[in-house]
């Protein structure tokens, strides 16, 4: 592993984010509405609600954790995109970059644009609607250290799918999480879900912590072990991620589709 | 020990052959020309040469090191300018500098940026997103960008294409002056068979992915019966049956 190579991928994405008002903006612009939106929804809600004003409350948590993943998710496939926009990706791959180093890079971008969306969502959340995340005391940590892992390997997956399928599949993974937003229990507990979807629930990181966010707040208690449980799930799909990418980024080599990746799809 | 070493590559895309059998090397303070028609292999022997494509067979070695086996360190010792590899256009001239010299662990990075920007002519547009410049002056970023890292070996494909002809003698002699200080040596693609001539101490013709000559540009035409290297190109592209390896 370079450290300085590393910091290139990441120097890049500081001057176009610094060089642009539009992909600054977008960092925390949709976090900002999500938390006005839902701000106004828990608040209505918990007015009209009998005895479940807690209840309600744990939506804008559960909003603001679901918004982070997804900037997770997008932290580390939007700087790969803009190698995909730029036609860089000949450039990036033909340098002595290593595939591990890249990865990295877009993790740590990841990070800090994830954050600051974060940050930009608590201060809101708590100025506009006196709701605080922080309410879940230490617990928070391991939610958002699920949460961030979880987003990590959903983005690195999602280059995998744009580096196997080239630009044209861009599309395709803009949803991603919202395809797994049914399984999670981000607004409701998945007893509600039939069996088949519960399972599939139970091999989701993020609902262990969307459970146990639940249970912290309306029982005062949660499941230690199952936090774990979320946790090594996130651990492990980060590295079924990368060996995903690895694998994909070796058969592009092979089949010349990264030589050639401006064109429109590869079969 | 030659900068570049590539034996018996093979490529193959399905049922097809990319480039057969191809070995040759490129020696310190060398310019080798790879010519050849369009869809003879010369894109596809500087993409194995850069790792962004896996031979079939075969192996390269760049300065010594297996690139299959030591990609990082191999490509550590290369790089490339090339017409379908532009540089980010959302970056500065300067910008790119930074992040490319960064990527190639260039010892001493904001003084040689100065030196490349000075070489190139590129002081006014230091400052300048390297999208708005003309494609002649992106060209000349992405020279720049290719001789950061003072390469062991160079690869060239169609450098000089959208460069005047004034501009253009300048860069060939830029890039006459980087081999002859035996800093490192370079392989050229290019269709100006007078460029080839003018600058190449060898060239090797490729036609449906095998070498099928080599020798002195200069003294090429006259062993095979045609006025100059333009004359030999067309002959070896129509009728590659009427002409062997030397």
């Amino acid at each position: 592993m370079n450290i300085t190579r590393i910091s290139a991928i990441f120097l890049r994405y500081f001057y176009l984010v610094r060089g642009n008002f539009q992909r600054l903006v977008q960092m925390f612009v949709w976090a900002t509405f999500d938390v006005i939106l839902w701000g106004f929804i828990t608040k209505y809600l918990g007015g009209v609600a009998e005895g479940g004003i807690a209840a309600v409350s744990t939506l804008l948590g559960a909003i603001m954790l679901w918004d982070f993943l997804t900037r997770a998710m997008q932290g580390v496939s939007t700087p790969f995109l803009e190698d995909v926009w730029a036609r860089n990706l000949l450039n990036m791959f033909a340098s002595p970059l290593k595939q591990g180093e890249y990865i990295i890079a877009l993790a740590a971008i990841s990070v800090c644009t994830s954050l600051i969306g974060l940050v930009v969502m608590l201060v809101l959340a708590y100025a506009f609607f006196g709701y605080s995340l922080f309410s879940l005391g230490l617990m928070l940590v391991p939610f958002i250290f699920t949460l961030f892992l979880s987003g990590i390997a959903l983005g690195i997956f999602a280059t995998s799918v744009l580096l196997r399928l080239g630009p044209s599949s861009e599309w395709f993974i803009w949803p991603m999480p919202v395809v797994l937003s049914p399984f999670v229990g981000i607004f409701y507990p998945i007893s509600v879900l039939p069996q088949w979807m519960q399972a599939v629930s139970r091999v989701l990181p993020p609902t262990y912590v969307f459970e146990g966010m639940r249970a912290a707040l309306l029982e005062g208690q949660f499941s230690i072990s199952s936090l774990g449980i979320g946790l090594g799930l996130s651990l492990g799909y980060v590295a079924l991620a990368y060996v995903i990418f690895v694998r994909t980024y070796r058969k592009a080599v092979k089949s010349g589709a990264v030589a050639r990746y401006s064109a429109e799809s590869f079969s | 020990m030659p900068v570049l070493e590539v034996k018996n590559l093979r490529k193959e895309y399905g049922d097809t052959v990319g480039v057969e059998d191809l070995s040759f090397t490129v020696a310190r303070g060398e310019i080798v020309g790879l010519l050849g028609p369009n869809g003879a292999g010369k894109t596809t022997t500087i993409s194995t040469i850069l790792a962004v494509l896996e031979p079939t067979r075969g192996s390269i070695r760049i300065d010594g090191r297996d690139v299959q086996r030591e990609r990082s360190a191999a490509l550590s010792a290369t790089n490339f300018a090339a017409v379908y590899a532009q540089l980010p256009g959302n970056l500065t001239v300067e910008q790119n500098m930074r992040i490319f010299g960064m990527l190639y662990t260039v010892p001493h990075l904001e003084k040689r940026i100065r030196e490349v920007i000075k070489e190139f002519e590129l002081e006014r547009f230091a400052d300048t997103k390297a999208g708005v410049l003309s494609s002649g002056e992106q060209t000349r970023v992405s020279l720049a960008k290719a001789m950061l890292n003072e390469p062991r070996l160079l690869l060239l494909d169609e450098p000089t294409a959208s460069l005047d002809p004034s501009t253009a003698r300048v860069i060939r002699e830029q890039i006459r002056a980087y081999a002859s200080s035996g800093k490192g040596g370079i392989l050229w693609t290019s269709h100006n068979m007078f460029e080839v001539e003018a600058v190449c101490d060898r060239v090797l013709f490729l036609s449906k992915g095998k070498i099928l000559l080599e020798g002195d540009p200069k003294k090429l035409p006259q062993e095979h019966g045609t006025p100059n290297l333009e004359e030999l190109f067309i002959k070896v592209a129509r009728e590659p049956l009427s002409v062997s390896v030397e």
